[in-house]
């Protein structure tokens, strides 16, 4: 008799924040493409004697990705050392979260997906990294600790995905948010969104009693990849009916398959107890609800409002995941909300106008200068206004019973015809002038 | 320069009269060390030519700026030590092990800091029981010191060489770290005044961790006054440590005939030596004599601190030794000594899983009843009085080979750490043998004041603490 088969998949996701300073000291947390041990200090290099610091930045962001994922936020929340010794650990402990997390028991609901428990998203340090070298003959092991001590969030969810599609879809989803919220770059390509899913194959309705798990996967596609072999592997097995051991396994492209890491043959003892060092944190309901309230939209709330002020669909959905561009968008139309957006949102995605004038007034200024380009000949800009009042005869009507304001929608129109171009304060008295 | 004058406020009244100079200063508890600091082994490392520097630097500020500087440098020409736990730049920093035999701090502790921009000239770094694990100075890797009074016996521990250097006038302050009586014991078994200021009020930062929810940074000195003095500059906020609370000390005492001592039960039973007993009940008389209440106190948990104590204090003990892991100080982790191999065991054993909620656990829990018995206790009294080692200064090699018999010496110091408050141990007198037996008293957390003001009583009108051993 064939058993019908379930997969059973749950995430771990290491997000890595891009805040200035490290988790626990005043280093730089900037840490790709550094000269290695240059971004350290006493704490971070865990020497004697050193103590942390809490970053208030730090927990705020992570206080701020629990409230987009609508966790409970733990009002009372504690650091704690986990032990284990590795040479790119200078302490001989981390500092995370086990007890009590910042954010626990999220919810995240997908239209053609079934909702993902978020368990716990916690805090903690990241660990410094070994580099294999070979120096003057020599094979070496060297340390960097330029990234011990970057702030490093982890995300764990419920088992509750059942395809890689599933999968990828969360996992594109949190990478849209954090990159919205401003709180990581989240490149999978420089380790600062890495992510381990946890795979078995039920029989029944319960959970397995064993996972897999996959580890060191540094893309979407290699992860979803991984999933479906290890979904396809386990699924023999079981039709042989062979067990299933628990273990750590990698995903090695050339194979197409998962590969054996590590049997996991008793769980690792971590020897966790309450970091002294740190006293606890007591946050007040009154400023997560403040945070709650000031939470930026989200990335589909965003992109309807800059489409909402002429900007196109297409570069909406490209500068809304950089949070760096679209708060040059904001800063822009702050200065001056008369702009035309349209073609500034246009300048920003293809000419990177935004690294070229790092200011906005820059950029207005240099527009302004050279308004050749968006600026319109007076006879054309007569003979769009004339065909737009001819197709809108309705607008000029309700212009006369006194709704002034269908200039703006005259004006949309007349923008849509010359792309972009002719200044609308000018355009609109033009409108007036005529409709009067 | 034959007799020196034993306080801060005296040494300031010799420099400003021109007695002698601060190099002549510097000089004298120089010679000292190099005279008699063979046989006792207070000293780790004598920073000669960084005194001298130091002193010459203050030499010319008295001429250039007169007596000025006094107010500007609240602790100038202090001639200070410190315990090899604290980081000095550029000065090799021990904690008295093998481990660190090599180790050149980046950076100083924020307590060397402070205490050098008052004016304080370091003398150097004294010997301890590594890592500060111990109660008889006999666990240093660089060999046991001696007690200055006798030295067949142990001067304490573990803040041993800054008792013996205060002691012996090797200089005139010294700093300790108190963990579980370290900075009090020493201090009662070498006759010198030693505190041990509230957990959160003086930094840790840079100061090698041992048990990181004990530790405090205390100093000894040969008076109450200088005790007083030191702690203006070391006390209050560190960008550093994140658990320093910025508080006003309390507990001046106006009128001692309003203060109740309390005498805790618990702390005058069995296995207190009776030399010790009547030294310390003796100065209760005397306060009494004063117009102090003097009343009982229970702290009922006072029977299981050692053992509360013996689980969180290697547990964290393991955990911060943990970064030795031979691949960044140098030497292996076979430099270990005995002592920190026990707790490294022990404490890793107490925090394993299965075994947390048993001990650790179980242990933060009494220690939480051990904080109530003493809110109880300062709810009735101001202060308590007790004794600080259950016996006189024993035979050197006397509690080696018996860990758990030295563990117990720390039955009437520990609790003021589990618990967070402040302590003072103050010379009492002398036991049949000539050995120093001193007392404490103890206080709520943040009353130093209370401490400094009963204890500047107590010295007004006692000798015990300008007595001197014959080196």
């Amino acid at each position: 008799m064939k058993t019908k088969l379930r997969p059973v998949i749950g995430l771990e996701v290491h997000i890595e924040q891009n805040t200035k300073t490290k988790m626990f000291c005043g280093c730089p947390a900037i840490h790709y493409a550094v000269p290695a041990n240059t971004h350290t200090c006493p704490v971070c290099l865990g020497l004697p004697g050193a103590l942390p610091k809490a970053n208030k930045l730090a927990v705020e962001n992570i206080l701020k990705l629990g409230l987009a994922l609508g966790c409970k936020i733990n009002l009372y929340s504690k650091f704690d050392r986990k032990h284990y010794f590795y040479p790119d650990l200078p302490k001989g402990y981390q500092i995370t979260q086990y007890e009590a997390p910042f954010c626990s028991a999220g919810r995240w609901e997908a239209p053609d997906s079934p909702s993902v428990n978020i368990t716990r998203i916690h805090l903690e340090e990241d660990t410094g990294k070994l580099i294999h070298k070979t120096v003057g003959g020599q094979k070496l092991s060297l340390v960097d600790f330029n990234r011990s001590g970057v702030p490093l969030i982890e995300l764990v969810t419920g088992p509750d995905f059942e395809t890689s599609e599933q999968v990828t879809a969360f996992l594109k989803e949190i990478r849209k948010i954090v990159r919205h919220l401003g709180i990581s770059t989240a490149d999978m390509d420089k380790g600062s969104m890495r992510l381990e899913a946890n795979v078995s194959v039920s029989t029944t309705k319960k959970l397995p009693d064993y996972k897999v798990e996959l580890k060191n996967i540094n893309s979407f596609k290699f992860l979803a990849k991984a999933v479906d072999s290890e979904i396809a592997r386990q699924t023999k097995l079981i039709h042989e009916g062979k067990r299933i051991a628990q273990e750590t396994r990698g995903f090695d492209e050339a194979a197409g398959g998962t590969l054996s890491q590590r049997t996991k043959e008793e769980a690792k003892d971590y020897r966790y107890f309450p970091e002294p060092d740190l006293p606890p944190i007591r946050l007040s309901q009154e400023y997560v609800t403040g945070l709650k309230t000031n939470l930026p939209k989200s990335p589909s709330e965003t992109i309807h409002e800059l489409a909402s002020w002429g900007v196109s669909w297409q570069a909406a959905t490209i500068i809304v995941k950089d949070r760096a561009r679209l708060n040059y968008l904001y800063d822009v139309r702050s200065i001056d909300n008369s702009v035309d957006l349209k073609s500034i949102a246009n300048l920003i995605v293809n000419k990177n106008v935004d690294k070229k004038y790092k200011d906005p007034n820059d950029l207005l200024a240099s527009i302004v200068k050279s308004a050749g380009n968006l600026s319109l000949e007076a006879k054309q800009m007569t003979k769009f206004i004339n065909e737009v009042l001819i197709e809108n005869p309705k607008a000029a009507e309700d212009f006369r019973l006194g709704k002034t304001n269908v200039v703006g929608f005259l004006l949309g129109k007349f923008m849509q015809k010359s792309a972009g171009r002719g200044d609308p304060k000018e355009v609109s008295k033009r409108f007036f002038d005529r409709l009067k | 320069m034959n007799k020196l004058n034993l306080s801060i406020a005296g040494t300031h009244k010799d420099l400003k009269e021109k007695k002698y100079s601060v190099t002549e200063l510097v000089k004298y508890y120089l010679a000292r060390i190099a005279k008699y600091d063979k046989n006792l082994n207070s000293f780790l490392t004598v920073t000669t030519d960084y005194a001298l520097k130091a002193a010459r630097k203050q030499d010319n500020l008295l001429v250039s700026q007169g007596e000025g500087v006094f107010e500007d440098f609240p602790l100038f020409g202090v001639v200070t030590a410190f315990k090899d736990l604290y980081l000095t730049e550029g000065i090799r920093t021990t904690a008295a092990s093998r481990v660190l035999e090599n180790f050149i701090p980046q950076y100083s502790s924020t307590v060397v800091k402070k205490l050098e921009n008052a004016g304080c000239i370091l003398i150097g770094k004294t010997n301890c029981d590594a890592w500060a694990h111990g109660a008889s100075g006999e666990n240093s890797d660089f060999g046991p010191i001696k007690n200055p009074w006798n030295k067949d016996f142990v001067p304490g521990g573990s803040s041993s060489g800054s008792a013996v250097s205060v002691a012996s006038d090797f200089c005139l302050v010294a700093l300790g770290t108190d963990t579980g009586g370290s900075v009090r014991q020493p201090a009662s078994f070498c006759g010198v005044t030693g505190l041990k200021p509230t957990y959160g009020l003086v930094s840790r930062f840079g100061v090698v961790a041992m048990a990181s929810s004990l530790d405090c940074m205390g100093h000894l000195t040969n008076n109450v006054g200088d005790s007083r003095r030191v702690l203006e500059v070391t006390k209050g906020q560190d960008q550093f440590d994140s658990n320093i609370q910025s508080v006003k000390l309390a507990g001046e005492v106006r009128d001692i005939k309003k203060i109740t001592i309390g005498l805790p039960k618990d702390y005058f039973g069995q296995g207190l030596d009776n030399q010790v007993r009547t030294k310390v009940l003796a100065a209760a008389r005397f306060f009494e004599k004063q117009g102090a209440k003097i009343v009982d106190v229970d702290l009922p948990h006072t029977k299981y601190a050692t053992s509360v104590y013996y689980i969180i204090q290697p547990a964290e003990v393991a955990s911060n030794l943990g970064r030795y892991d031979g691949i960044r100080y140098g030497l292996s982790r076979d430099s270990f000594g005995d002592e920190a191999k026990r707790r490294i065991m022990l404490g890793s054993y107490v925090l394993s899983s299965g075994y947390y909620d048993r001990y650790y656990l179980k242990a933060a829990r009494v220690r939480t009843k051990l904080i109530e018995d003493f809110d109880k206790a300062f709810a009735k009294v101001d202060v308590l009085l007790a004794p600080v080692s259950p016996t006189p200064p024993f035979k050197l090699g006397e509690k080696t080979a018996d860990p758990l018999s030295m563990y117990l010496a720390d039955v009437y110091t520990v609790s003021a750490n589990l618990v967070g408050v402040p302590g003072l141990a103050l010379p009492a007198g002398f036991s049949d043998q000539g050995l120093p037996i001193g007392f404490q008293l103890i206080s709520q957390k943040f009353h130093e004041n209370m401490l400094f003001d009963l204890g500047e009583i107590f010295q007004r009108n006692t000798d015990y603490h300008s007595q001197k051993p014959k080196l």
